[in-house]
């Protein structure tokens, strides 16, 4: 283990003058009959952000938050309750909130809380939080992005560079006698550029992060990287078609298009829809959902990635779950509560977005495991399609099973090469159906640069994507250009 | 518990350490959500939430912040790292205060508090829940499932403050009741829901009109297909349409357009849409859910036609873009604690037309009739336009089958130009709203 700075349990009871007395009074006050499982989650935020714009900073925000979420389990039920101040009486207030869903009250007898859980994993071990890097260096990199952005082209018009960085000090004690915490850090780099010519105005986006040092935007070019990524894309906006509209074959690039692994059946596979059978993935492990070459797993291990957690924001180890192998659906992704119901295990993917949301099952880094194909070979081998590398971001229908994810960097394929670059287009498809029209998986998986953010019923939680080159059979590619410019390119 | 007094103090304290100019926004919420599913209690979420956001100047340097923990050595904390802050940053020399004259002289009543809030029992709301959710389940024996009912209620209390002497504050409450029914036919699921949402209790729909109106809402959805590609004219309904209305809001917000990042850039006396389309910010409108007496610099809140008769008139702005354009503001700074002010809606409407919806739906000899939406296909630089879709086909003047899986495409520029009929049926359900609208004609992408 690295040496920490803080250990979050110290850190709470010292800042907020508690005991493990107090915790387990208030885990006794949440418990109770009929409650079986309570939890106390505490969390400590301090969130820094800085945007440039027009070549001066415009914006720079310092932001800090804190609170305990309670939570009581009764079978399917969950009472939860918050404060934003963190003291003995309202954690006995919001605990007895909680408890508020049991018919019966009772007196809970908790096993006594250990005070000194640490997660097995240590997946940022960080010496100095970003926040706590001089400002003035953050500004000074957002100032560079700016001038290499611009000097990429005179048709650069506007440049919007912005740092956000955070660190949460979280401990969960649990009723089971757990008490375990963790410090996350979390910091993301963006660019967006403006291209005019004449009337035609497009944009480009790039960006990167994790659970970092400062230091890592500086290294292997990483900032350099991405305002020119950003400027490139603008640029090359400027002179795409409009889209193709029609059923095709696809070829995604390596990286972010992962976000269709997200859509098309990471949110299905949440324990949550399955266990109430609303996923229209509810019954089907063992089942074939994919062609032979797919195996996707979820991986909250991989250090240093924005999806990735120590422990999950219920106290439980993150790992790596499979959900697809070779083809044929393995798993879901499990919080307590609904591994508990569903008689399976918890996977260490209850998250929740802060102290005043009750956890579910969530995604970490989600990404498929490569194949043997050359990025060459698998374009080569299309006659007409869509070579999609860059996306805005997705959506499904859990129950149907529908999912979109929009293409923001496309180019056409004709006779197996790469011919010109169309506007950005909507690609749709059912997810339990998509992947089995995988008939090419590349050698050269890549995770996403670190710009996930997934949202569920309100909550937002950060998550990382990865994907091989891929090619997917007759996908539908929602554009505009009509059937009589382009019929060639519809099968 | 948030003050006027807190306020006060801390644009003293920020006085105090040399700030030129300080506003604050300090904000109270006490809210509960039930959800209810198979007619079992599966979440009861309760609490109360304070926040206060600050905003320093140092001549035109500034800073934001905000935090949770209101007491003395905190905020005075707050003051001193945001002075610091703010002093880092670059001389910005559109930045400052609105001027006080321009600031808000007398708060108009608008309503928008129902006190019925505080002494709802929890039995009263779970029983709404389980009644919405049992009057979907009992609808029709295809709805065999359920992603449960959800009952919540928000009552808040906002105060803002500026160094300039302004000192307001309002409380306001909202109320939301939605169901979300599974149905099951040949193997296939289908969700989808409805809900109802407003300022005073009395206002909701019954339990029983949203459990009915999500029941049938689902069932006629089983059965859906993908069509062909083709390009046809669109019947939007009016949950699409507010959908539509918030994109054009975007693209009428200052932050996008002094940035270069709006379609709408350089368009004022401009025609945008045909003569029969007139849209509105109207923060003024008594018991609406985007009402406010004054937005969030204290200027005061207004009805501004954004687009009349086709023109569009106006774009919404407030004191920091307005600045940059060379405008008025137009009251419309919505302010997130803690960051610096955006622009937002406050009731944001196309107003409504003459077309019964059923009489829209039968101008049309084969097109698509729009129910849902979905993904983030919307570039608001450009225009462009490709979303996911669910709805009905529509053949000669009839909704006959659903259809799914299928995409809408084009541009908004023409998709505003080719509105062709308006409906009657405005209701606002959300501070975005629009009535029933056709557009001429978009591609469908499908098989």
């Amino acid at each position: 283990m690295t040496q920490q700075l803080v250990k979050p349990d110290r850190f709470f009871l010292e800042k907020f003058g508690l005991t493990e007395q107090h915790l387990e009074r208030g885990l006794g006050a949440a418990l109770g009959k009929p409650i079986d499982y309570a939890d106390l989650y505490f969390e400590y935020r301090v969130s820094e952000g800085l945007s440039l714009e027009e070549g001066i900073i415009k914006r720079a925000s310092k932001n800090i938050g804190q609170g305990v979420g309670v939570r009581a389990l009764a079978g399917e039920k969950t009472g939860y309750a918050f404060s934003d101040e963190i003291n003995v009486e309202n954690l006995e207030l919001a605990a007895s909130r909680a408890k508020g869903i049991a018919e019966r009250a009772g007196s809970g007898n908790p096993p006594p809380v250990r005070v000194g859980g640490s997660p097995t994993h240590d997946l940022y071990p960080i010496l100095v939080q970003p926040t706590e890097v001089p400002v003035e260096r953050k500004i000074d990199l957002l100032q560079r992005i700016d001038a290499i952005a611009r000097k990429e082209d005179p048709r650069i018009i506007q440049v919007m560079a912005s740092f956000a960085t955070e660190y949460k000090i979280v401990m969960v004690a649990t009723s089971a006698g757990v008490m375990i915490g963790d410090i996350q850090p979390l910091s993301r780099l963006n660019v967006t550029c403006i291209a005019q010519e004449g009337d035609n105005r497009q944009m480009g986006t790039c960006g990167g992060g994790g659970r970092t040092e400062f230091e890592f935007f500086l290294e292997d070019g990483r900032f350099e990287r991405y305002a020119k990524e950003a400027a490139r894309l603008a640029i090359l906006n400027l002179s795409a078609a409009d889209a193709p509209a029609g059923t095709t074959d696809v070829v995604l690039g390596p990286g972010w298009p992962g976000v269709l692994l997200h859509e098309a059946i990471g949110h299905g596979l949440e324990g949550d829809f399955n266990r109430k059978k609303t996923s229209a993935f509810t019954d089907r492990i063992g089942q074939r959902v994919a062609s032979e070459l797919v195996t996707v797993v979820d991986d909250g291990t991989i250090p240093s990635r924005r999806g990735s957690l120590n422990m999950d924001d219920e106290g439980t180890p993150t790992g790596r779950t499979v959900l697809i192998e070779r083809g044929i659906l393995q798993g879901y992704l499990q919080d307590r509560l609904n591994a508990r119901l569903m008689g399976m295990k918890p996977t260490g993917n209850g998250r929740r977005e802060s102290y005043a949301y009750q956890p579910m099952p969530r995604m970490t880094n989600t990404f498929m495991l490569a194949g043997d194909s050359t990025p060459e070979e698998i374009i080569g081998s299309v006659k007409r399609g869509l070579y999609a590398v860059t996306f805005g971001g997705g959506q499904v229908d859990i129950t149907s099973g529908k999912f979109v994810f929009s293409a923001s960097e496309a180019y056409l394929i004709e006779d197996g090469r790469l011919t010109r670059p169309v506007k950005g287009a909507t690609l749709i498809g059912h997810g339990p159906e998509v992947l089995t029209r995988v008939s090419m998986v590349g050698n050269d998986l890549k995770l996403d640069e670190g710009i996930g953010t997934c949202g569920k019923d309100g909550q937002l939680v950060p998550v990382g994507v990865g994907l091989p080159t891929i090619k997917v059979e007759r996908l539908t590619v929602g554009g505009t250009e009509g059937l009589n410019k382009s019929e060639s390119f519809l099968q | 518990m948030i003050s006027q007094r807190i306020a006060e103090e801390v644009l003293q304290e920020a006085k105090r350490k040399g700030a030129t100019e300080a506003d604050v926004v300090a904000v109270e919420n006490e809210f509960v959500t039930v959800q209810v599913r198979l007619d079992e209690i599966e979440t009861l979420r309760s609490a109360r939430e304070v926040r206060l956001g600050l905003r320093l100047f140092f001549d035109k340097r500034s800073a934001t912040s905000s935090t949770s923990d209101l007491s003395k050595e905190s905020l005075e904390r707050l003051v001193e790292d945001t002075s610091a802050l703010a002093k880092a940053t670059a001389h910005d020399e559109y930045s400052g205060l609105p001027s006080p004259e321009e600031c808000a002289k007398r708060f108009p009543e608008l309503d928008l508090y129902d006190p019925a809030g505080e002494s709802l029992s929890l039995n009263d709301r779970i029983t709404r829940a389980k009644v919405a959710e049992a009057a979907a389940l009992s609808y029709d024996p295809r709805i065999t499932n359920s992603e449960g009912a959800e009952f919540a209620s928000d009552l808040y209390r906002i105060i803002y403050g500026s160094s300039h002497g302004f000192l307001g504050e309002y409380r306001g409450s909202t109320f939301s009741l939605a169901v979300t029914p599974i149905a099951l036919s040949d193997g296939a699921m289908q969700r989808d829901y409805w809900y109802s949402y407003s300022r005073h209790l009395r206002e909701l729909e019954s339990p029983e009109a949203v459990g009915k109106r999500a029941a049938e809402r689902t069932i006629r959805r089983l059965g859906a297909r993908k069509i062909a590609t083709r390009e046809v004219p669109v019947v939007f309904d009016p949950e699409t349409s507010a959908s539509l209305m918030r994109s054009l809001c975007s693209a009428v917000s200052g932050p996008l357009l002094y940035r270069g990042a709006s379609f709408l850039i350089d368009r004022l006396g401009d025609r945008i849409a045909p003569e029969i389309v007139s849209i509105y910010d109207d923060g003024i409108l008594p018991g609406h859910l985007g009402s406010k007496p004054f937005d969030g610099e204290g200027l005061p809140t207004r009805r501004t036609a954004v687009v009349q008769n086709g023109v569009l008139r106006s774009y919404l702005l407030d004191t920091y873009s307005a600045r940059k354009l060379k405008l008025p503001p137009t009251g419309s700074a919505a302010r997130g604690i803690g960051d610096v002010p955006s622009v937002g809606p406050t009731n944001f409407f196309l107003q409504l037309g003459p077309h019964d919806p059923t009489e829209i739906i039968r101008s049309v000899d084969s097109g698509l009739y729009v129910t849902e939406l979905i993904g983030p296909g919307v570039n608001l630089v450009t225009g462009d336009y490709s979303r996911g879709a669910v709805g009905f086909w529509i053949e000669r003047g009839e909704l006959t089958y659903p259809v799914e899986e299928i995409t809408v495409a084009g541009n908004l520029k023409e998709m505003l130009l080719g509105i062709e009929m308006v409906g009657s049926d405005l209701t606002f359900r959300g501070s975005v709203a629009a009535p029933t609208l056709k557009i001429r004609r978009m591609t469908i992408a499908g098989h």
